[in-house]
C-alpha cells in the first residue's frame, strides 16, 4: 500500500534512468541522509558519534571498495588491509609534510596513490582467477605491511612505528589565521587530532562516504559497472562482446583500492587518531571480506549492512553483557558468551539467506510492495 | 501488523536501545574503567592482571568499605587486546571518569592523545610509551614502576654479570625476538644504542601476531646467526611457542631472557620441559606468601567474590594485578588527602598519581612487603624508580636468581628527554615547568 509502484509512470528517459527510480526509495534515501546529517549530530553523544557511527562509516567505505572489486568485478582479494594501510600512511605523510593541502584533498590524493598501488597488485588478475588470485593478493597484504613496518620514513621514524594524525583543518593551513586565504578561517574547522570535535569528525566522514557511495552507485549502473559484471559472470564471453579484460580488471582494482585507501585515511584521521600496522593486518582483510559476504556480494547497500553487522554486533553484545552482567555470570563467561552469540548469529544469517543482508532487504521490499494483499 | 507484533517490536527496540543508556555515577563512589580481555590469544595475561586488580578492589570494598569510605566501582569492557575495541571501550566508559589501565601498549598509544584531551589519567604499569616517563610532556600518562627501556638496561646488565663483566659484552651476539606490534618494537632503539655502547651486535627478529609460527625464525637464529643470548619480547601464546621452537633447534633455554610479559606461569607451563631453565625479568615475585594475597584468598575468594579462578591467585599475572590495584588505591588515597574523601575528578586523580609516594613502611602496612618496591612519582619522573629482578623457571615454579637490579637511568634519561622533546615539538606541546597542575616540575628527580 505504502510501497507500491502502481500509478507511477515514467514519461521520460531521465526519469527511467534516475538513480532511485521509485519515489519511495528516493524519499527514503533523502530522509536517511537528512537524519544522518542534521538530526544525529544534534542528538548523539560522543560515544555514539565516535566509536559507533564513525567507525561504522569507515568500515562501510572499505567494504564498499572491496564489494566493487569482489562483488561486481568478481576478483577475490585479500589485500584490503594492505590497501587501507597505503591510504592511511599516504594521508599521514601528506598531512604531516605538506600541511597546506586541505585535509579532504589529502584523502583524495591518498586514494589516488592507493589506486596506483592497487593497479600494480592487480596485474596478476590478468592471468589467474578465483582462489588463486586471493593468494596472489595476499602478497600485497604482507608486502605492504612489511614496508610500513620496516621503512621508518613512512612513520616519520617513530620508535614504535605509530603514525599519529597531526591536527589538520578542513581547508589546510593556508586558510588558517595568518595564511593567504585567511578570510576562510571561520569555516576552516579542525578535523583531525584530539581537539577536533566528534561532530566534525563524524560529518566529514559521513560526507566523504556519502559522496563516494553515490559515485559507486552511479558507476555500477553505467557502462563501467556493466563491464565489471560481464567479466565477473563470464570473462571469455565478455571479451567476445568487446570488453577488454585488461582495462576492466585493472580499473576495478584501481577504483576498489581508491575506496579502501580513503577508508584507511579516514580510519586514522577521523576515527582512531593514530595507527600502526597492527590495525591493517590480515585479520582486517578478512573482516572486510566477511562484511562483503554477509552484507551481500554485488550490492551497495549490502556493504553498509555487512559493516554494521560485523562492527556493531560485538559492541552491542558487549553492552548487553555489561548491562545484565552485574552479579549474574563471571566476566570470563560473559566474554566467551559474546563470541558464541556472535558466531551463532553469523551462521543463522547465512543459513536463512546465503546471499546476505542485501537479498533479505530485497525480499523485504518485495513483500512491502504487495502488502497488505500478498499473493 | 497486529497489535501483538507492534508490542513485540517496541519491546525489541527498547531492548536494543537500553544498553546504550549509561547509568549515572553515584555519589561517593570512585569509578575505574576496566578494559579487560578474557578472550583471545592474550587472555592469560588479561584475565590474570585484571582479576588481580579487581580482587584487590573487592578486598578494599569488603574489608574497609572502599578507600576512606569511598567505594571503588568498575565496569568491565572486553577488548580482546584489539585496539579498535579498546578505543570503543574507553569512549563508552570515559564519561564516568577514573583511571584507565589499558594493559596493551597498542591501546595505550591510541589513548594518549584522547585521554590528554579528556583529562583522564592513564597508568601503564610496566608497559606503554617509554618517553611518557617525562611527565613534563606527558602529564596524563604514567608508565609506572619501570618502563621498557629501564628494563632493557637491567637485562643487559644481567647478561654482563652472567658473562663476568660488562667488558665481556664486546663482540657478543644478541638476538631480539619481538612481537610485531608497538609493544614489541618499543625497545629496538635502546638495544641499538646499547649495542653501540658496549660493542655487541644485535639483530631484530619480528614475529607477527599472534606468534604461533616461529619455525623459520628460530631456525635462522640457531643455524645462521648463532647468538650468545636471545631476548624474548613475547606476549601471550607467542611465549610457550618460542620456548618450544628453541628446544627443537637446540638453543639452550637458560640463554633466553624474557621480558616480564613473557615470564608468568601461563607462559612456561604449556611449553613443558622446554621451559626449564628459562630466565625472565620481573618487577615482583609470584607466590601467596604475602599478607595481602592471603587476605584476598580469605576475604574475597573465600566469600566467592573472586574475579578469577582461585587456583590462579598468587601467580605472576594475578600478583601484578594486585600490585597495580594497590598503586591505584594509593593514588586515590593520596588525592583524597588533598581534595577530600569523595568522588574525585580526573584532574584530582592525576595529581594523586603524580604525587604518589609509597614508602617501605607503607608497603609493610599494606601487607605487600616483598611484593612491591617503593615508588616515588614526580612531575619530572613518571616512572617512580622501580627495580628489576630476574627469575628462573625450575620446571615447577619461578625462582628469583638475582637481587634487585637497578636500571641504567643516567644513560636513559637523555634519550627519554630527546624522544619526549621530539613528540612535544611534533604536537606543539610546551613542556611544563615550575609549578604546574599542582606539582613542582622544576625539581629533578
Amino acid at each position: 500500500m505504502l510501497y507500491r509502484e502502481a500509478g507511477e509512470f515514467k514519461t521520460s528517459y531521465e526519469k527511467d534512468q534516475a538513480i532511485f527510480p521509485i519515489p519511495q526509495d528516493r524519499w527514503g534515501v533523502i530522509a536517511v541522509l537528512t537524519f544522518a546529517f542534521v538530526v544525529i549530530p544534534l542528538i548523539a553523544d560522543q560515544y555514539w558519534l565516535g566509536p559507533i557511527l564513525t567507525q561504522f562509516l569507515v568500515f562501510a567505505l572499505a567494504a564498499l571498495g572491496l564489494n566493487l572489486l569482489t562483488g561486481y568485478a568478481g576478483q577475490l582479494s585479500l589485500g584490503t588491509g594492505g590497501f587501507m594501510a597505503v591510504g592511511a600512511y599516504a594521508t599521514y605523510n601528506l598531512a604531516l609534510r605538506i600541511p597546506e593541502i586541505p585535509l579532504v584533498v589529502d584523502f583524495i590524493l591518498a586514494g589516488i596513490i592507493t589506486a596506483m598501488v592497487g593497479i600494480v597488485f592487480g596485474l596478476p588478475s590478468l592471468r589467474i582467477k578465483g582462489f588463486y588470485l586471493a593468494v596472489a593478493t595476499l602478497a600485497s597484504q604482507f608486502f605492504l605491511v612489511w614496508l610500513f613496518d620496516h621503512v621508518g620514513w613512512f612513520t616519520n621514524y617513530d620508535s614504535a612505528g605509530v603514525a599519529s594524525a597531526p591536527p589538520r583543518t578542513l581547508l589546510g593551513s593556508l586558510a588558517e589565521e595568518g595564511g593567504i586565504f585567511e578570510f576562510l578561517a571561520p569555516i576552516n574547522v579542525l578535523v583531525s587530532g584530539p581537539n577536533a570535535t566528534p561532530e566534525t569528525k563524524y560529518l566529514v566522514t559521513l560526507s566523504v562516504v556519502v559522496v563516494l557511495a553515490l559515485m559507486a552507485k552511479n558507476m555500477v549502473r553505467s557502462a563501467t559497472g556493466r563491464a565489471w559484471m560481464a567479466i565477473r559472470d563470464m570473462d571469455i564471453a565478455a571479451e567476445i562482446i568487446g570488453i577488454g579484460p585488461l582495462r576492466t580488471k585493472l580499473l576495478a582494482f584501481a577504483v576498489s583500492s581508491f575506496y579502501c585507501g580513503v577508508a584507511g585515511g579516514l580510519y586514522v584521521f577521523t576515527y582512531v587518531g593514530n595507527a600502526d600496522t597492527e590495525a591493517f593486518n590480515l585479520e582486517r582483510s578478512f573482516q572486510i571480506l566477511f562484511m562483503v559476504i554477509i552484507g551481500g556480494l554485488g550490492s551497495i547497500v549490502g556493504s553498509f549492512m555487512g559493516a554494521a553487522f560485523i562492527v556493531l554486533t560485538p559492541v552491542f553484545l558487549n553492552n548487553i553483557s555489561a548491562l545484565i552482567g552485574e552479579g549474574t555470570l563471571s566476566g570470563a563467561a560473559l566474554s566467551h558468551l559474546e563470541l558464541i552469540v556472535f558466531g551463532s548469529a553469523i551462521i543463522f544469517f547465512l543459513i536463512v539467506e546465503p546471499h546476505g543482508f542485501a537479498r533479505l532487504w530485497q525480499i523485504g521490499k518485495q513483500k512491502l510492495r504487495v502488502w497488505p494483499f500478498p499473493y | 501488523m497486529t497489535s501483538r507484533k507492534w508490542t513485540l517490536s517496541l519491546v525489541a527496540a527498547a531492548v536494543l536501545a537500553a544498553p546504550f543508556a549509561a547509568p549515572p555515577a553515584h555519589a561517593d563512589e570512585q569509578f575505574i574503567p576496566a578494559l579487560v580481555y578474557r578472550t583471545g590469544p592474550y587472555a592469560a595475561g588479561g584475565s590474570g592482571f585484571f582479576g588481580g586488580m579487581l580482587d584487590y578492589f573487592t578486598l578494599l570494598n569488603e574489608r574497609d568499605g572502599g578507600v576512606n569510605g569511598v567505594k571503588i566501582t568498575w565496569e568491565e569492557c572486553e577488548t580482546a587486546y584489539n585496539s579498535d575495541r579498546g578505543v570503543e571501550c574507553y569512549e563508552r566508559l570515559k564519561a564516568r571518569g577514573g583511571i584507565v589501565h589499558p594493559l596493551s601498549t597498542g591501546i595505550t598509544y591510541r589513548l594518549i592523545e584522547r585521554a590528554t584531551a579528556d583529562k583522564i589519567p592513564i597508568i601503564s604499569m610496566g608497559y606503554g610509551r617509554t618517553d611518557a616517563t617525562d611527565g613534563r610532556v606527558f602529564p596524563w600518562v604514567f608508565p609506572l614502576v619501570t618502563n621498557y627501556w629501564s628494563q632493557n638496561t637491567a637485562k643487559i646488565k644481567f647478561i654482563g654479570s652472567r658473562e663476568g663483566g660488562m667488558d665481556k659484552l664486546k663482540g657478543m651476539k644478541i638476538a631480539n625476538i619481538y612481537h610485531e606490534s608497538s609493544y614489541g618494537k618499543e625497545t629496538i632503539p635502546i638495544l641499538d644504542a646499547q649495542a653501540e655502547r658496549y660493542g655487541f651486535t644485535v639483530k631484530h627478529y619480528p614475529v607477527p601476531h599472534p606468534g604461533l609460527d616461529q619455525k623459520a625464525t628460530w631456525l635462522q637464529i640457531a643455524r645462521q646467526y648463532r647468538p650468545d643470548w636471545v631476548i624474548l619480547r613475547g606476549w601471550g601464546v607467542m611465549n610457550p611457542t618460542a620456548l618450544k621452537e628453541a628446544a627443537r633447534v637446540g638453543f639452550p633455554a637458560d640463554h633466553i631472557l624474557g621480558v616480564w610479559w613473557s615470564g608468568a606461569e601461563e607462559d612456561v607451563i604449556p611449553a613443558g620441559k622446554a621451559a626449564k631453565g628459562y630466565i625472565s625479568s620481573g618487577f615482583h615475585p609470584s607466590g601467596r606468601d604475602f599478607p595481602v594475597i592471603q587476605e584476598i584468598l580469605d576475604k574475597v575468594h573465600g566469600q566467592l567474590k573472586g574475579n578469577l579462578s582461585p587456583q590462579r591467585v598468587g601467580t605472576i599475572y594475578h600478583n601484578r594485578g594486585v600490585y597495580v590495584g594497590i598503586i591505584t588505591a594509593e593514588a586515590i588515597r593520596t588525592a583524597q588527602a588533598k581534595f577530600g574523601n569523595r568522588t574525585l575528578t580526573g584532574e584530582e586523580l592525576r595529581w594523586g598519581i603524580e604525587n604518589l609516594n609509597i614508602t617501605a613502611a607503607r608497603i609493610k602496612e599494606l601487607g605487600a612487603e616483598g611484593l612491591m618496591s617503593p615508588l616515588k612519582v614526580s612531575c619530572f619522573d613518571h616512572e617512580g624508580g622501580g627495580n628489576v629482578k630476574f627469575q628462573q623457571w625450575n620446571g615447577d615454579k619461578w625462582v628469583a636468581i638475582t637481587d634487585w637490579v637497578a636500571a641504567d637511568r643516567e644513560m636513559l634519561r637523555p634519550m627519554i628527554e630527546a624522544s619526549a622533546a621530539k613528540y612535544a615539538s611534533e604536537k606543539k606541546i610546551t613542556p611544563r615547568s615550575g609549578m604546574s597542575m599542582g606539582s613542582d616540575c622544576s625539581q629533578k628527580m
